[in-house]
């Protein structure tokens, strides 16, 4: 028999999971279809992790409006959800009486935004704030900071799924119709859903999906963004993330301390039409290296431990400007399909607003009810790393697997990589495990824990070795055994 | 739950190891002949023996044994001493914290264990340095993993990481999983080495790559890396002396498995925490011919200290610091190493780094690059106090030489030179 939900929400990003949390504050029969094998594999899990302030935005558009918000909120999201948020506060450097003028434009908006906690500071207070960096004044804003953008996304999923939203994994969308009865058909890459709401949040894929949907004339461009990840190490020399003076379409590049304790080097900005490429070149890395030692001269090759890039989804017009958020229902074109188009940075730190934003517009159309159990608290896989000598012993005596310790640089629990193995959206790839532990992150890269996860995922999930993902599908880790054994 | 549970007793050692590889087993083995009984072998796996477990090639103990033995059969010649002098070990237990004032954290299935020690040893050993931290461009697919992650996948494991491989990196590992590879049936297109000269041994040069028909090329590196998912090909480039790829000369390559052979890093972090000092060279500890670190009654031996060519050398210096560590545990210091060792632009580093000048000590150094019939030179205030003729010196081989305490004194620094 076919289920027909009230929505389904295209892509699992922050974006569509905040959407599918809020979503279950009601009483809705809701889906979520993602293409990749986890949430937050795209442009919600490759970027900075900042939770920005709302000051770099123009004044009534709804990226300052719906940012300014997020931030608002985002300790309370926190508490509920248990992802890791710092608002360790950021600084904008600058050196030039131009960079003076342009920071104070910048503190202008700011306060038209409605931005609180900022303020232009000296060469002295600067040093107090960050030591290492270097630059005659800034730009202090207290109320930004760092989150987690794994945890963060999963934490929203997870509560979402738990609040009864299904998930479907390695479920691209090709084709939307409408049925007689005016429901969405959707076709996916492994089969058929029905719907009477559509929400297009699939973020680089928001102009392709709005097409299906049939509003065309969206004009997305990626801006590539490529980063250097350093060792924990270095840390502690960064206590808040340094951006220069921004420009108006362009942060600029940053370096960022990350909730785990590492420091962020990046991004440039590429623009892009090849939405699937994630390559970083010697040139870029060459280019982030030297362009943010300018600020903070701590970068050595020596601290490196990966690199990463990512894409955002710009909406531009016919002169290649970038424009604001679009979220609309377009009744005529596309009835009780909500459109989310150009979700791109502060998407992060705007999430539950833009969410919320769609749900106010799919409550202006019917009647919503509360759902009565929805429970607003979730918890995730406990870190071992994070508790004192004594919590740790109380819980190794609760569950021994806790006194096995395997990933060596994060100090990650077999305990841990259980319960992730075991996570409630059953994601079952080694980055699943990754996100949700931080097993494999660490300066050796999984070079002592790898193995043993892999083969923790075997025995959990009764996979073979040729089954196991590394991260997207076809990301085969393993081509089976090297010997059969034989059965004596 | 019970109060006295939720109490980490601090346990009272000698001596605490962190490590039972071949440097922490023979540590134990000699201290306890030496008289030292209360000590505690602290490991994080399942069984003794550290990455030797996973080297189930020959070749092991031709020094040490004057007999050719896989890696297993070298670690169990001492375990089996470790159980029959009945040392104590722990196993599947890992240390969180070392402190300065050598108190000693571990996580083990029981509980958290604080040990406090007189001394402790370090031998945890060396990791293999990354992708990420060589910084190869391109983009992140699976099948790029280092030779000994490859290694523990395939013989301990039994799981096949590969089909089509290219090996960066000329470094010995990497060559051992060149032929391991061809054994099980995959193919090893070539092996790349950014230098003009190969890092590892000629042995494995000719047992590994010639006797396969595996080329080995030199003064090549990767310059991009290819697909989204599974690895698709690598993009392979000349270099020149500066090691700076050749614009013109890529060549591309398909396979599905790119390892990574290209360095080993000791692995200092507990050794940090403990306010032990590290030569950026060896990225070891800074010790003097006690094998004393700068923090005291903390020891270091092995490739934690600095990285070997052969196991036979680890067990061999980890022996050697039984004595200072038996001298300190009962007297409770030792003389301190005023006299420090400074090197010219052809030696990559010595171990150690600082001598008292009142005891023989056995001095450990690499060359930087090849060199033919020189002489390595150590002198005291312009006097040669010991040499070193060598028909061929080349940075695979760790140099060993003992230098007599009689010709030295006080007040003056060492300089160790290469004269060709």
């Amino acid at each position: 028999m076919k289920q027909l939900y009230d929505v389904l929400i295209i892509g699992g990003g922050v974006i569509g999971s905040a959407i599918a949390r809020e979503m279950s504050r009601y009483r809705l029969k809701i889906g979520v279809l993602e293409k990749n094998l986890d949430v937050c594999c795209e442009t919600s899990g490759r970027n900075s992790g900042v939770v920005h302030g709302g000051f770099a935005y123009n004044t009534d558009s709804l990226k300052a409006k719906l940012c300014v918000e997020g931030n608002k909120i985002m300790g309370q999201l926190s508490e509920e959800l248990d992802f890791a948020f710092q608002r360790c506060g950021k600084v904008l450097v600058g050196n030039t009486p131009e960079d003076q003028e342009s920071l104070e434009r910048t503190m202008k908006q700011g306060k038209a935004n409605g931005v609180s906690g900022m303020e232009l500071i000296g060469k002295e207070r600067l040093h107090e704030l960050v030591p290492a960096v270097i630059g005659e004044f800034a730009m202090y804003s207290a109320e930004s900071g760092i989150v987690d953008p794994f945890g963060y996304t999963i934490a929203l999923a997870e509560n979402a799924a738990e609040n009864g939203v299904d998930y479907f994994f390695d479920n691209e969308v090709t084709a939307i119709e409408r049925d007689a009865d005016s429901n969405y058909v959707i076709t996916t890459s492994a089969g058929t859903f029905y719907s009477r709401w559509v929400v297009n949040s699939a973020g680089l894929g928001c102009g392709k999906i709005s097409e299906l949907l049939g509003i065309g004339g969206y004009k997305i461009i990626g801006s590539k963004g490529d980063y250097i990840i350093l060792d924990k190490r270095t840390g502690p020399l960064l206590p808040m993330p340094v951006y220069p003076v921004p420009s108006n379409t362009y942060m600029g590049i940053h370096v960022t301390n990350t909730t785990d304790g590492n420091v962020i080097v990046g991004p440039n900005a590429d623009l892009t039409d090849n939405f699937t490429y994630y390559g970083v070149s010697q040139e870029n890395m060459d280019y982030l290296s030297s362009s943010a030692s300018d600020l903070w001269p701590c970068i050595h090759k020596k601290d490196y431990i990966r690199n990463y890039s990512g894409i955002l989804p710009k909406w531009v017009d016919e002169n290649g400007a970038i424009q604001d958020f679009k979220i609309e229902v377009q009744d005529l074109k596309a009835p009780r399909a909500i459109n989310l188009i150009g979700i791109e940075s502060p998407g992060l730190t705007a999430a539950v607003p833009i969410a919320r934003y769609a749900v106010g517009l799919m409550a202006e159309r019917e009647k919503l009810t509360l759902n009565s159990s929805f429970n607003p608290i979730r918890k995730g896989v406990v870190r071992f790393a994070e508790l004192s000598k004594e919590e740790q012993n109380l819980k190794i005596l609760e569950n021994p697997e806790y006194g096995e310790v395997i990933c060596r640089c994060e100090t990650v629990t077999k305990a841990e990589i259980l319960q992730a193995i075991h996570n409630p959206l059953g994601v079952d790839t080694m980055t699943g495990i990754k996100y949700r532990t931080r097993s494999m992150m660490g300066r050796c890269q999984g070079g002592y824990c790898q193995m043993r996860i892999a083969q923790l995922l075997e025995q959990e999930l009764g996979k073979k070795e040729d089954q196991i993902q590394y991260a997207r599908k076809g990301s085969q880790m393993f081509f089976g055994k090297v010997r059969q054994e034989v059965e004596s | 739950m019970n109060a006295q549970l939720k109490e980490i007793q601090v346990e009272q050692v000698d001596v605490v190891i962190i490590g039972g590889g071949p440097a922490g087993l023979a540590a134990a083995a000699e201290l306890y002949r030496r008289g030292i009984r209360n000590l505690l072998i602290i490991e994080r796996e399942k069984q003794l023996g550290g990455i030797l477990r996973q080297c189930i090639h020959d070749g092991f103990g031709l020094t040490r044994f004057q007999t050719a033995l896989s890696g297993p059969e070298y670690a169990q010649r001492f375990i089996d001493t470790i159980e029959e002098l009945n040392i104590p070990y722990i196993t599947d237990a890992t240390v969180l914290e070392v402190t300065h004032e050598r108190q000693v954290t571990a996580v083990t299935r029981e509980g958290m264990r604080t040990w406090q020690a007189k001394a402790v040893i370090l031998t945890m050993g060396c990791r293999e340095r990354t992708r990420g931290a060589i910084g190869i461009p391109g983009e992140r697919p699976t099948g790029v993993l280092t030779a000994g992650v490859a290694q523990a996948y395939m013989n301990l494991f039994n799981t096949m990481p590969a089909k089509e491989v290219v090996i960066l990196g000329s470094g010995d590992i990497g060559m051992i999983m060149a032929r391991r590879f061809t054994l099980e049936g995959a193919h090893v297109n070539a092996v790349f080495e950014i230098q003009p000269y190969p890092s590892g041994l000629p042995r494995n040069i000719e047992q590994c790559l010639n006797d396969y028909d595996i080329p080995l090329h030199l003064s090549h590196g990767i310059t991009a890396i290819h697909g989204n998912t599974r690895l698709t090909g690598v993009t392979v480039s000349k270099v020149d002396e500066n090691l700076k790829p050749i614009p013109g000369t890529e060549k591309e390559y398909q396979c599905d498995t790119l390892i990574l052979s290209v360095g080993l890093i000791p692995e200092n972090e507990l050794s940090l925490d403990a306010g032990v000092i590290l030569d950026e060279r060896t990225r070891g500890a800074l010790v003097d011919e006690n094998f004393q670190t700068a923090a005291e009654g903390i020891f270091a031996a092995g490739n934690v200290l600095h990285v070997h060519d052969l196991v036979d050398f680890v067990s061999i210096e980890a022996e050697s610091l039984a004595d200072s560590v038996a001298k300190y545990v009962i007297e409770g210091s030792l003389k301190p190493a005023a006299i420090s060792i400074n090197t010219d632009c052809n030696i990559g580093y010595t171990v150690p780094q600082r001598v008292s000048g009142e005891k023989e000590f056995t001095l450990s150094l690499r060359v930087k690059r090849p060199m033919k019939d020189c002489r390595i030179v150590v002198r005291q205030a312009g006097k040669e106090v010991a040499v070193k003729k060598m028909k061929k010196a080349i940075p695979a081989e760790m140099i060993r030489f003992v230098i007599s305490h009689e010709k030295l004194v006080s007040g003056s620094d060492l300089e160790v030179c290469v004269e060709c």
